[in-house]
C-alpha cells in the first residue's frame, strides 16, 4: 500500500504544481490592493492563504524557499525561489534562461522595460516543488512510516495476537473501511479493491488533518486544491472503467428492458454520467476542504476587521469550534470519497441477472 | 460591485437549501432513532454521510459564487 502511495505521489507531482499555479491567477488580483490601502483586505488575505506558494512561510520574515523547476524552449532550469524576491521581500527579476519574475503567484517572463512578455510566458511549464508538493511528500512519508511499522508488527506477531502501540489505532480504522465501505458495495470482490480504497482514504485523511495544523508541517491547502482532487478522482475513473463488466457498458449504451426510443434517449445521459461521477468527486472534496479553510480564516480575520483585541474573545472560540467541526469533516470527506469510489466500482463490476430487469 | 452582491445572494440561497436539506435529514434520523433506539449507531452513520452529501451540493454553489465574485 505504501509503495502504491509513492507511485501516486510521483504521478501527482507535475499535475499538482501545474494546476496550482493556474488556480491562483484570477484570485490574486484582489491581493494587489492590500498594501496601499489602510483597510485590511479580507478576501485577498484569505485567498492568498488557500493558494499554493513557491516558498513556505514559517513566521515573521522567515520562510523556507522551495526549488523552482521550469521547462522552457531552452530546456529545464532549477533555481531557488529566494532568487525571485529581494531583501525587502518584494518580487524581483531573476535572470535565468529568461528574465523571470513572480507575478500574482505565477512565474512570468519579463521584457527589458519591465513589462510582462505574455507571448513568451505561455511557454513556461512550471513543475516546481511548491508548498503543496512538499506537503504531499510529508503525507507520503507519514503513510510509509505508519504503514510499514504496522505491517511489520503483523509479520512479527501474527494476526492472532492483540495489536500493540500504533497498530491498535490503525487496525479499527482499517476494519471500519473494510466493513463499512468494502464489503457492502463490493461484496466478494472487496479484497481486490481494498488496497486502493485504504490508500485513497488514508491519503486524503492525513492530508485533511495536516491542512488543519496552522504551523509548519501542516497548513498547506492540499486537499482543497482542485488539481489534486481531480487526480484522485481520475484514479477512480480509470479503475471503474477498466474493471467495467459487459453489463456496465450495456446499461450505458443500450439499457435493457426499455423501448427503443427510450434507449436512444438515455444513451447520452448515461454517457454523461460516466464523466459526471469523477467530476462530482473532484468538486466535493475540493469545495469542502477549501470552504473549511476559508471559514477558519474568516473568523480569525474578524479580529483584524474590527481592529480590536476584544474581538478575539468572540473570534477565537468560534475558530476552535469550527476547527473541531473540520476535524470531523476531514474524516467524513475522506470516508465519502472512499465510499463513493467503492460504490462506483461496485456498480461497474456487478453482474446482473436478466430476469430481474424485465419490467 | 453588483456582481459581488449577486454572488452573496447566491451563496445565501445555497445556505437556505442546505439548511432545509440537513434539517430534513436530522428530523428523519431523530425520528428513526426514537422508534428504534437499537439501530441508533447505524442511523447516525447514514445520517452523517447524507448530511455531508447535501452539504457538498451547497458548497458547489458557494464555489460558483466565489468564482463569480473573482
Amino acid at each position: 500500500m505504501a509503495a502504491f502511495s509513492i507511485c501516486i505521489a510521483f504521478y501527482y507531482n507535475a499535475s499538482v504544481a501545474q494546476g496550482a499555479a493556474n488556480n491562483g491567477v484570477t484570485e490574486q488580483q484582489h491581493n494587489a490592493g492590500q498594501k496601499e490601502e489602510g483597510d485590511f483586505d479580507v478576501a485577498g488575505t484569505i485567498l492568498d492563504h488557500i493558494r499554493d506558494h513557491h516558498s513556505w512561510h514559517l513566521w515573521g520574515h522567515t520562510a523556507i524557499h522551495l526549488p523552482v523547476i521550469l521547462k522552457t524552449d531552452k530546456g529545464f532550469e532549477v533555481f531557488s525561489s529566494s532568487k525571485l524576491s529581494d531583501e525587502h521581500h518584494q518580487p524581483a527579476v531573476y535572470n535565468g534562461n529568461y528574465p523571470y519574475k513572480l507575478m500574482e503567484g505565477k512565474i512570468k517572463i519579463m521584457n527589458a522595460d519591465g513589462s510582462v512578455n505574455a507571448e513568451a510566458s505561455k511557454k513556461v511549464f512550471d513543475i516546481s516543488i511548491t508548498k503543496n508538493v512538499v506537503s504531499m511528500f510529508i503525507t507520503v512519508f507519514l503513510l510509509i512510516i505508519i504503514f510499514l511499522g504496522v505491517a511489520r508488527a503483523y509479520t512479527k506477531t501474527g494476526v492472532t495476537s492483540a495489536p500493540k502501540g500504533f497498530q491498535s489505532f490503525i487496525e479499527p480504522v482499517i476494519i471500519f473501511i473494510r466493513d463499512e465501505v468494502g464489503k457492502p458495495y463490493l461484496g466478494h470482490h472487496a479484497p481486490r479493491f481494498m488496497p486502493f480504497l485504504l490508500t485513497i482514504f488514508f491519503f486524503i485523511w492525513i492530508n485533511n488533518l495536516l491542512g488543519l495544523v496552522p504551523f509548519f508541517p501542516g497548513g498547506a491547502n492540499l486537499s482543497g486544491n482542485i488539481a489534486f482532487t481531480f487526480t484522485l478522482a481520475l484514479f477512480t475513473f480509470v479503475i471503474v472503467n477498466v474493471n467495467g463488466k459487459k453489463d456496465y457498458w450495456k446499461h450505458i449504451f443500450w439499457m435493457p428492458g426499455l423501448p427503443t426510443p427510450m434507449k436512444i434517449f438515455l444513451m447520452p445521459i448515461e454517457l454523461l454520467g460516466v464523466f459526471i461521477k469523477p467530476i462530482s468527486l473532484t468538486i466535493r472534496l475540493f469545495a469542502n476542504i477549501t470552504a473549511g479553510h476559508i471559514l477558519v480564516l474568516s473568523l480569525v480575520s474578524l479580529i483584524f476587521i474590527f481592529k480590536a483585541v476584544a474581538a478575539s474573545a468572540m473570534a477565537v472560540p468560534f475558530t476552535v469550534f469550527i476547527s473541531v467541526i473540520e476535524l470531523l469533516v476531514g474524516f467524513i470527506q475522506a470516508f465519502i470519497f472512499a465510499m463513493l469510489s467503492a460504490l462506483y466500482i461496485g456498480m461497474a463490476i456487478e453482474e446482473h441477472h436478466e430476469q430481474d430487469l424485465v419490467l | 460591485m453588483v456582481v459581488g452582491s449577486v454572488a452573496a445572494i447566491g451563496a445565501g440561497l445555497a445556505a437556505i437549501g442546505a439548511g432545509i436539506g440537513i434539517g430534513q435529514i436530522g428530523k428523519g434520523a431523530v425520528e428513526g432513532i426514537a422508534r428504534q433506539p437499537e439501530a441508533a449507531n447505524e442511523i447516525r452513520t447514514n445520517m452523517i454521510v447524507a448530511a455531508a452529501l447535501v452539504e457538498a451540493v451547497s458548497l458547489f454553489a458557494v464555489v460558483v459564487a466565489l468564482l463569480g465574485n473573482g
